[in-house]
């Protein structure tokens, strides 16, 4: 049962995410909400191993949501899920190519899309700094505020947009690079 | 049949060979699509892209799809799919076995304590990026804006967003024609 509603969980996720990699987030953590497979801060850990290992990103938090709710077979039913309305919708446009890219009106729903995409991967990113950046059990203000994690946020942003040598590296590098300073410095 | 196996194969190649997805997918399907198999032009490869990206699910995907759809009809775009994605089910359904037996060592808590604060700076990143694309003028901000706010606050589907906004970008376009 719980493998049928993995496999409808991700077809909806794969039928209305837009924009790719990421846009799979904010299904993710309604998923969590909704029925309590896993935690948001076992999402933040799916993002950086779907990030640092090959794949499509889509597909990497799809099958790893699905080992983590129900084994070998919730990651096969995930993955399938998720691709089954990409090939549907895909194989049917592919079709009529030329129509559906001069199409006024799908130009014009992916004007209102493209920004509403954005702004539910911003969202995601929000849940993910409350659970990295900011500890809101703390009682105290003082206390609410991970500076650890705040100063290695800092530092990775200026790598990786303002320090030319190190701009276009990939992600793994500073996956890496993270992980080695949690140890360190035992955030 | 022996033209899907090739399907298959490609585009497992594209998989296992591409981190991160998306546009870092771009140069393993030059190579093994365009350059290698000449199964499509480059023109076409970046049509087929342009159009994974504004269609709903993973753009490796869509990409896949048409590419295989292209060589083989419906066939061919469904082995080309499953070969995309088949690198990642098992590498991550691996790694997702492993990482459970490890979980509990405080080290490796440590490490991805870190790494967590990476991964918010790199959705930044990406948000950034997406942001320069998205929000073109004060309308799309304000869906932006809308979204965000509803989607940090109240706990709706995401659904819910992704229709409103396309129904909006609609009327939002059509108001513009008549003023």
């Amino acid at each position: 049962m719980i493998l049928l509603r993995l496999f409808w969980e991700f077809f909806k996720t794969g039928l209305f995410s837009v924009g790719g990699g990421l846009a799979t987030l904010p299904f993710i953590y309604s998923m969590a909400d909704k029925t309590g497979w896993f935690t948001h801060q076992q999402i933040a850990d799916m993002i950086a191993v779907a990030e640092s290992t090959p794949g499509p990103i889509g597909i990497n938090m799809a099958t790893y949501v699905g080992f983590t709710t129900a084994g070998v077979a919730g990651s096969l039913i995930a993955t399938l899920g998720i691709i089954t309305p990409d090939i549907v919708v895909i194989l049917i446009i592919a079709r009529f190519l030329q129509k559906f890219r001069d199409s006024r009106a799908v130009q014009d729903v992916f004007y209102g899309l493209r920004p509403a995409s954005t702004a539910l991967i911003a969202a995601a990113g929000w849940g993910v700094v409350k659970i990295s950046l900011l500890d809101l059990s703390a009682g105290v203000l003082a206390a609410v505020f991970q500076w650890k994690a705040i100063i290695l946020a800092v530092v990775i942003w200026l790598l990786t947009n303002v320090v030319k040598q190190t701009k276009k590296l990939h992600p793994l590098v500073f996956i890496a690079i993270s992980a080695v300073a949690g140890i360190v410095f035992s955030f | 049949m022996k033209k899907l196996w090739e399907l298959f194969y490609a585009f497992a190649i594209v998989g296992v060979t591409t981190f991160g997805g998306g546009y870092a997918m771009l140069p393993a399907l030059q190579r093994e699509v365009v350059e290698k198999r000449k199964w499509a032009t480059e023109e076409e490869l970046m049509d087929w892209y342009a159009i994974g990206q504004c269609t709903p699910g993973v753009i490796a995907v869509n990409t896949a799809t048409f590419a295989g759809e292209k060589q083989a009809g419906t066939a061919g775009g469904i082995a080309a799919t499953l070969g995309v994605v088949f690198p990642s089910l098992v590498i991550i359904t691996i790694i997702a076995a492993f990482i459970q037996g490890f979980a509990d060592i405080p080290a490796v808590q440590h490490a991805f304590a870190g790494i967590r604060a990476c991964v918010c700076v790199l959705i930044l990143n990406a948000v950034v990026k997406l942001w320069k694309k998205s929000v073109i003028d004060y309308k799309c901000f304000a869906v932006f804006a809308v979204v965000f706010v509803g989607s940090v606050f109240l706990h709706l589907s995401p659904v819910v967003y992704v229709i409103a906004a396309g129904l909006a970008g609609f009327l939002l376009k059509r108001l513009e024609v008549k003023a």
